[in-house]
């Protein structure tokens, strides 16, 4: 498979993991080409992010993670100590931007001039000037908080108003602020603001062994702890060459799989709160909260944090508690399948789904929206069926796919995802393999790499470690799918009125707190 | 539309003595409809604000409003803004760059008003502690009266906390 890599002029080497993955270094001058010639090639920018190697005898580090049929490449672009700067990829890869942004906010590693260098990450927390990942500044550093001043792009003309939304929400929702520009009722324009829940989780990471930061990785984003756990794990385990039990990959996936049935459950009701069917609501929450408790009595937690450990998993499942998820289940998958069918010939919810907040196939591929999102837009890709690692191998997952890229298409993309991880659940609880679930983690050597890569409910989630002496962090960083598909909000957007915003973002359900970090 | 009204006949109320055992709760329920009358004319009117949390706290938030606890039955209502708000429910650590939006949010609320802090980290810290880009718990940015611990604490836990903060003594 290095051969593949070896056509774009690339040395790469083969690194342990779960999938297949390498690891190449290029200059910073041939970035582009690289990247112009793997976008050629239909390969995925999957994460961008920066690295201090002062600590390490060297400057600074630009990596990319992209995403090749033949697996996972990450490509790291060595950068001096006096000028970290690098040619920028927004161009090849238009999901880079705010990554861009948000490296050079956090380490100073600045992309070249014609790129967008306004901040992103940064408010008022600390000065323009000062990077807060870069090794010489403490972890308790503060600075003095300085007016935030973003510029806002205006959008003038006869008619055209502002609606400046948060960051504090109506709704229980995460902050963030959107600047909608409106004509009468229509969007015309739709800027996002986030990195009001920047709470400085990649330094942290950096005080932590490989031991603590599981915990870390789980509240990354908390609705997705499940799948950064998983990710941290199988990082960990890649960088310290553990391998864990068949018996714990097998829980992982029916652990993956119940948070994201729960995960859909709670934004179906939503969907169909946000449509005036509040019936939907009611009734989803309902088989969400049966669900919730079902985790609490079986493994421990409602959200079944912390259950995934480097090495294993944290509790196994007995028996007779395998076979109590499975009745539940299967109660639960006949009601929605009766809530489908009303959903389904609800002419008022069907009026308000189809043709809203729409993204067509061909506008998804050339931005690179991922994910469940993805899925609704004609792009059939899922990390279980395109690199299938155990438990996922035996179990010929079925990727959901439809095409018309409105609320109703990520309605359908979520049905669809519940009966199918129904049948892994239901599946894997039957084929337990017998069996220890937790296995000692080995130390890792410093400088060892390790990577993980999870289909969480809402899409791909990479988590790209390096380990130091001591079994410590140097650098981690979690990616959250969210990166990717926040910038196609504003464009789903266009067109629509103002009150169905709500029905529109709400049919993504992005993360702010992943991607503010 | 049959199939609808058969549905929510065939589910009947499913609110009611839930997780804890069955007198607590009817105790709890019970305490809360008294004193909500007693102190805000039966209308507990809720603003949340995510001061930077990791979402978790937001799922049992949400939790919360599943039929299972029928929080209007007990005269409470998550309201849109702090000014038509009794009491603020505040997850997560304050990162620096909620800090403004929280104490402004603090201050458009009415008075007499109630803060209850939800989860470890908006009682310690929590997992992400005082940082760069962290202040840390909530009572570091605001005066806070009740205090729910938990990652993240249960729906009842923070109808716990709820009740605490409108029980006269405290």
């Amino acid at each position: 498979m290095t051969k593949a890599f070896k056509e774009l002029g690339l040395d790469a080497t083969p690194l342990a993991a779960a999938m297949p993955a390498f690891c190449a270094s290029i200059p910073a001058g041939e970035l582009r080409g690289i990247c112009e010639q793997a976008r050629a090639r239909k390969a995925r920018l999957v994460a961008l992010w920066g690295s201090d190697e002062t600590t390490r005898r060297a400057g600074y580090a630009l990596h990319l993670a992209l995403a090749f049929p033949s697996g996972l490449l990450w490509v790291s672009v060595p950068l001096s100590r006096e000028d970290p700067h690098y040619p920028g990829i927004a161009d090849i890869y238009p999901s880079a931007n705010r990554m861009q942004r948000a490296t050079a906010d956090l380490l100073g590693i600045i992309p070249s001039a014609d790129a967008d260098r306004r901040k992103w990450l940064r408010h008022g927390a600390w000065p323009e000037g000062a990077f807060p990942l870069r090794k010489n500044v403490e972890a308790a550093a503060r600075f003095a908080q300085s007016p935030d001043r973003y510029p806002f792009v205006p959008v003038e003309g006869e008619g055209v108003h502002e609606i400046p939304v948060g960051p504090v929400h109506a709704g229980t929702i995460e902050p963030g602020h959107f600047r909608f520009s409106v004509v009468g009722e229509k969007i015309l324009r739709l800027e996002e603001r986030l990195g009001y829940k920047h709470k400085g989780i990649e330094k942290r990471f950096e005080q932590m062994t490989l031991e603590e930061g599981a915990k870390l990785a789980g509240r990354v984003s908390g609705d997705s702890t499940v799948a950064y756990a998983w990710a941290y794990a199988m990082a960990v385990e890649s960088a310290t060459g553990t391998e864990a039990p068949r018996r714990a990959l097998a829980l992982r996936g029916i652990l993956l799989e119940l948070e994201r049935i729960a995960n859909h459950l709670g934004d179906l009701g939503y969907l169909g709160n946000d449509v005036s069917l509040s019936f939907g609501f009611f009734q989803f929450w309902r088989l969400k909260e049966d669900l919730l408790r079902t985790h609490a009595q079986l493994f421990g937690h409602r959200y079944l944090m912390d259950a995934i450990v480097p090495g294993g998993v944290a509790k196994d499942l007995p028996v007779a508690a395998g076979e109590a998820l499975a009745g539940r289940l299967a109660g639960i998958e006949r009601e929605v399948a009766t809530l489908k069918s009303i959903y389904d010939e609800h002419a008022g919810a069907q009026d308000r789904f189809i043709m809203t907040g729409q993204l067509t196939p061909e506008l998804a591929e050339r931005m690179g929206l991922t994910g469940l999102a993805a899925r609704a837009s004609g792009i059939a890709r899922d990390l279980r069926v395109d690199y299938p690692i155990p438990p996922y191998q035996q179990l010929d997952p079925r990727a959901a796919s439809h095409t018309r890229g409105d609320v109703a298409a990520r309605v359908a993309v979520r049905f669809d995802e519940i009966f199918e991880s129904m049948r892994l659940v239901q599946t894997l609880v039957q084929q337990l393999p017998p069996g220890e679930f937790r296995a000692p983690v080995a130390a890792a050597a410093a400088g060892a790499r390790g990577l993980g890569w999870i289909e969480g409910w809402r899409g791909e989630v990479l988590i790209a470690l390096e380990a130091t002496a001591g079994n410590r962090i140097h650098r981690l960083h979690p990616h959250d799918p969210s990166w990717q598909n926040w910038p196609l909000l504003e464009h789903a957007v266009h067109g629509n009125i103002v009150p169905d915003f709500p029905l529109i973002n709400k049919s993504f359900n992005l993360s702010y707190s992943g991607t503010d970090l | 539309m049959y199939q609808l009204l058969k549905q929510i006949a065939k589910t009947g109320i499913v609110t009611g003595p839930a997780p804890l055992p069955d007198a607590t709760l009817r105790a709890l329920e019970q305490r809360l409809g008294q004193l909500i009358l007693e102190h805000f004319g039966r209308a507990l009117a809720i603003r949340h604000v995510d001061a930077g949390s990791c979402n978790g706290c937001e799922l049992e938030i949400h939790a919360m409003n599943s039929p299972y606890y029928n929080l209007e039955g007990l005269g409470i209502k998550f309201v849109a803004s702090p000014r038509h708000a009794d009491m603020l429910l505040v997850t997560g650590p304050v990162s620096r760059h909620m800090e403004v939006a929280l104490k402004r949010t603090w201050e458009a609320t009415p008075d007499p008003k109630l803060v209850v802090a939800i989860g470890d980290c908006g009682c310690t810290g929590g997992i992400f502690g005082e940082s760069y880009a962290s202040c840390g718990r909530v009572s570091n940015v605001i005066p806070v009266d009740v205090t729910v611990p938990g990652c993240p604490p249960a729906p009842v836990a923070i109808l716990q906390g709820i009740l605490t903060a409108i029980t006269p003594g405290r």
